[in-house]
């Protein structure tokens, strides 16, 4: 699959957040990285039509809309909290599949198959609020797989997970067979990734192998 | 303080469909304000008696039904008795007693989440043009925000406390209004980035 | 989220009423404060009532009110002192509850209309208006009819309640101008 931004201007208010994007991107782990109010959160928001361009447009195996965006590319935001909108986790979970309108029996096995691969089945009955951090992360990240992405896009995913936790989620993460595009901070994380998207200032001003892009990066920001 | 008010049992009451338990609430309460007088409010007590004792709710769930109420009652009371008499004053506190305990026998029966169910499944015989999704989501997303903002405001009470704004009530609820503003504008995202219109 | 055909409510003014309806119930666990010499407690739930009306407009503000009583009225323990069920709305001060509902949308109509020009003056006599002056006059008529005391006395007892509200209603006004400021999400009415 390859996803494509043709000239995407974003805007919020008078301000503009990210400018005249143009890129192509087909490989299977891309990472996103840019300090603080770069725009690589509102550049991560664009993959699944939660931000929608002032101008330009965003393509999908050449497919221009937005719904088919959010059909095939999952999003797991930084605060699991704020992505969880059910009390129970299995409601949480069959929340998105209801609104595919699947049929029940889909809805169960789906969940199951998921959560079992995860080895997470014995979270299923529990109270969203009572799970750790981690454990709620985790849940975040079965919400989007249930709905059967082709990839799915994370945003600062690791931010406010302990060391632990991180490297589990990070290897939960790199044994997906989906396409994944990751923001972050954790440079370490990206190391093996396919390639690598700095943006700054709302344009891209480094693009392409990872360890080039993130050694300039931190020379960079060393200066 | 999610535990709901309701009292664990199997009687007919308990297995009551709870539209119907809040049907003969309304249609008793109402007939209580038509019918003004010691013989109605006898009957509905009477009625509201049975209940309990096939219900097998214990008395002090009824004295913690009734406590609240307390001291608004004995204040009323005490206007009656100055205003008129003694026995008027005793029949508009009896009223309000058994107006609130037969309210309690429906809560008591009933747990939360059937009547969320019920609100839900009723939702579904309801005319085209109620949004019933969006009511449905709003009712689990209120359920959902309440144990997450009381450690939100924990949270902002433990910031503040630290720079000794704990007891102001406006430095608290600032940042806390502010904050749960922005987790509710990605609240938002994430309920559109999995498929909900 | 603009090339969705426009409903009544978007999720996101959904998100908002769940929001306010469970700030108003987080607002139970707040504990009360006594005010000395007069001795009624004040609870900070009226606050929830101001803000949600200040803060998001008159119809989300109304419907977190009404959201917010339907989940009492089915038996959450979700005002002050853990009460709820349905027992409450039958019971003296029922009026008041039900009160909420206009208040918060007055509330939010006023603050909707003179955006532009609200400063914390005119957000505190909102709140007046709406939280107080409206408030009294859904839930005093209220207990007077239903425990058959003469309006004036019902009135009297309950102006014990006024020197809290003017507290809160300050305190509200301070929350709804810091929000208009930093964040605002009311869309006003009348053009600048």
């Amino acid at each position: 699959m390859n996803i494509e931004f043709a000239d995407v201007t974003v805007k919020k208010g008078d301000v503009t957040v990210l400018r005249d994007i143009s890129i192509r991107l087909s490989e299977r782990r891309i990472g996103v990285i840019g300090r603080n109010g770069s725009g690589k959160s509102t550049f991560a928001r664009l993959f699944n039509g939660i931000e929608v361009p002032a101008s330009g447009a965003v393509l999908l195996d050449g497919v221009p809309e937005r719904k088919n965006l959010r059909r095939h590319v999952g999003f797991v935001f930084q605060n699991p909290d704020n992505q969880i909108v059910y009390p129970i986790v299995e409601e949480d979970l069959a929340f998105g599949l209801k609104n595919l309108k699947l049929p029940k029996a889909e809805i169960e096995e789906r969940i199951g198959h998921a959560m079992r691969s995860l080895g997470l089945d014995h979270l299923r009955t529990r109270l969203t609020h009572q799970l750790s951090g981690g454990e709620k992360q985790m849940i975040a990240l079965v919400g989007a797989l249930v709905m059967h992405p082709r990839m799915i896009v994370f945003d600062e995913p690791t931010t406010l997970l302990d060391l632990w936790n991180k490297q589990k989620f990070m290897e939960t993460i790199n044994a997906l067979p989906q396409h994944v595009v990751v923001v972050s901070h954790d440079l370490d994380l990206l190391r093996g990734f396919d390639r690598i998207v700095h943006i700054e200032a709302g344009r891209i001003v480094a693009d392409g192998d990872p360890a080039k892009v993130l050694d300039n990066y931190i020379a960079s920001s060393q200066c | 303080m999610l535990t709901d008010l309701y009292v664990f049992g199997d009687s007919a009451l308990h297995r009551m469909h709870p539209g119907v338990k809040i049907l003969v609430l309304i249609s008793v309460c109402t007939l209580l304000f038509i019918f003004e007088g010691w013989t109605s409010l006898g009957l509905g007590a009477a009625l509201v008696a049975l209940c309990f004792a096939l219900s097998g709710v214990r008395a002090r769930h009824l004295v913690a039904a009734l406590r609240p109420a307390f001291w608004i009652l004995i204040a009323i009371f005490l206007v009656q008795v100055y205003l008129t008499n003694i026995h008027f004053a005793s029949f508009i506190v009896a009223r309000f007693a058994v107006l609130i305990l037969a309210a309690t026998v429906v809560t008591a029966t009933t747990r939360t989440s059937e009547m969320v169910d019920g609100i839900l499944a009723g939702l579904r015989f309801a005319p085209s043009w109620v949004p019933k999704n969006q009511i449905a989501l709003g009712v689990s997303l209120c359920l959902r925000f309440i144990p997450l903002l009381l450690s939100v405001f924990n949270d902002v009470r433990q910031a503040q406390s630290a720079r000794g704004l704990d007891r102001n009530l406006t430095a608290l609820l600032v940042p806390f209004v502010l904050r749960t503003l922005k987790s509710a504008d990605e609240v938002s995202e994430a309920i559109y980035a999995r498929s909900f219109d | 989220m603009s090339d969705e055909p426009r409903t009544f409510l978007e999720t996101r003014d959904v998100v908002f009423i769940a929001l306010f309806a469970a700030i108003l119930a987080a607002l139970a666990t707040f504990p009360p404060i006594t005010l000395p010499l007069i001795g009624v407690p004040i609870t900070a739930q009226t606050l929830g009532v101001m803000l949600a009306g200040g803060v998001i407009g008159a119809v989300r503000g109304g419907l977190s009110i009404v959201l917010f009583l339907l989940l009492v009225a089915i038996g959450l323990p979700l005002l002050a002192g853990g009460r709820g069920g349905f027992g409450v709305f039958l019971g003296p001060t029922g009026g008041f509850l039900i009160g909420w509902i206009v208040a918060a949308f007055a509330i939010g109509y006023m603050t909707e209309r003179l955006w532009h020009r609200l400063s914390f003056l005119i957000a505190f006599g909102i709140c007046i208006i709406g939280g107080v002056v409206l408030l009294y006059a859904i839930g005093v008529p209220w207990i007077a009819f239903t425990a058959k005391i003469p309006l004036s006395t019902a009135l009297t007892g309950s102006l014990s309640f006024l020197p809290g509200d003017i507290i809160k209603a300050l305190i509200a006004a301070a929350v709804i101008m810091t929000v208009k400021r930093s964040y605002p999400i009311i869309q006003p009415k009348t053009a600048r």
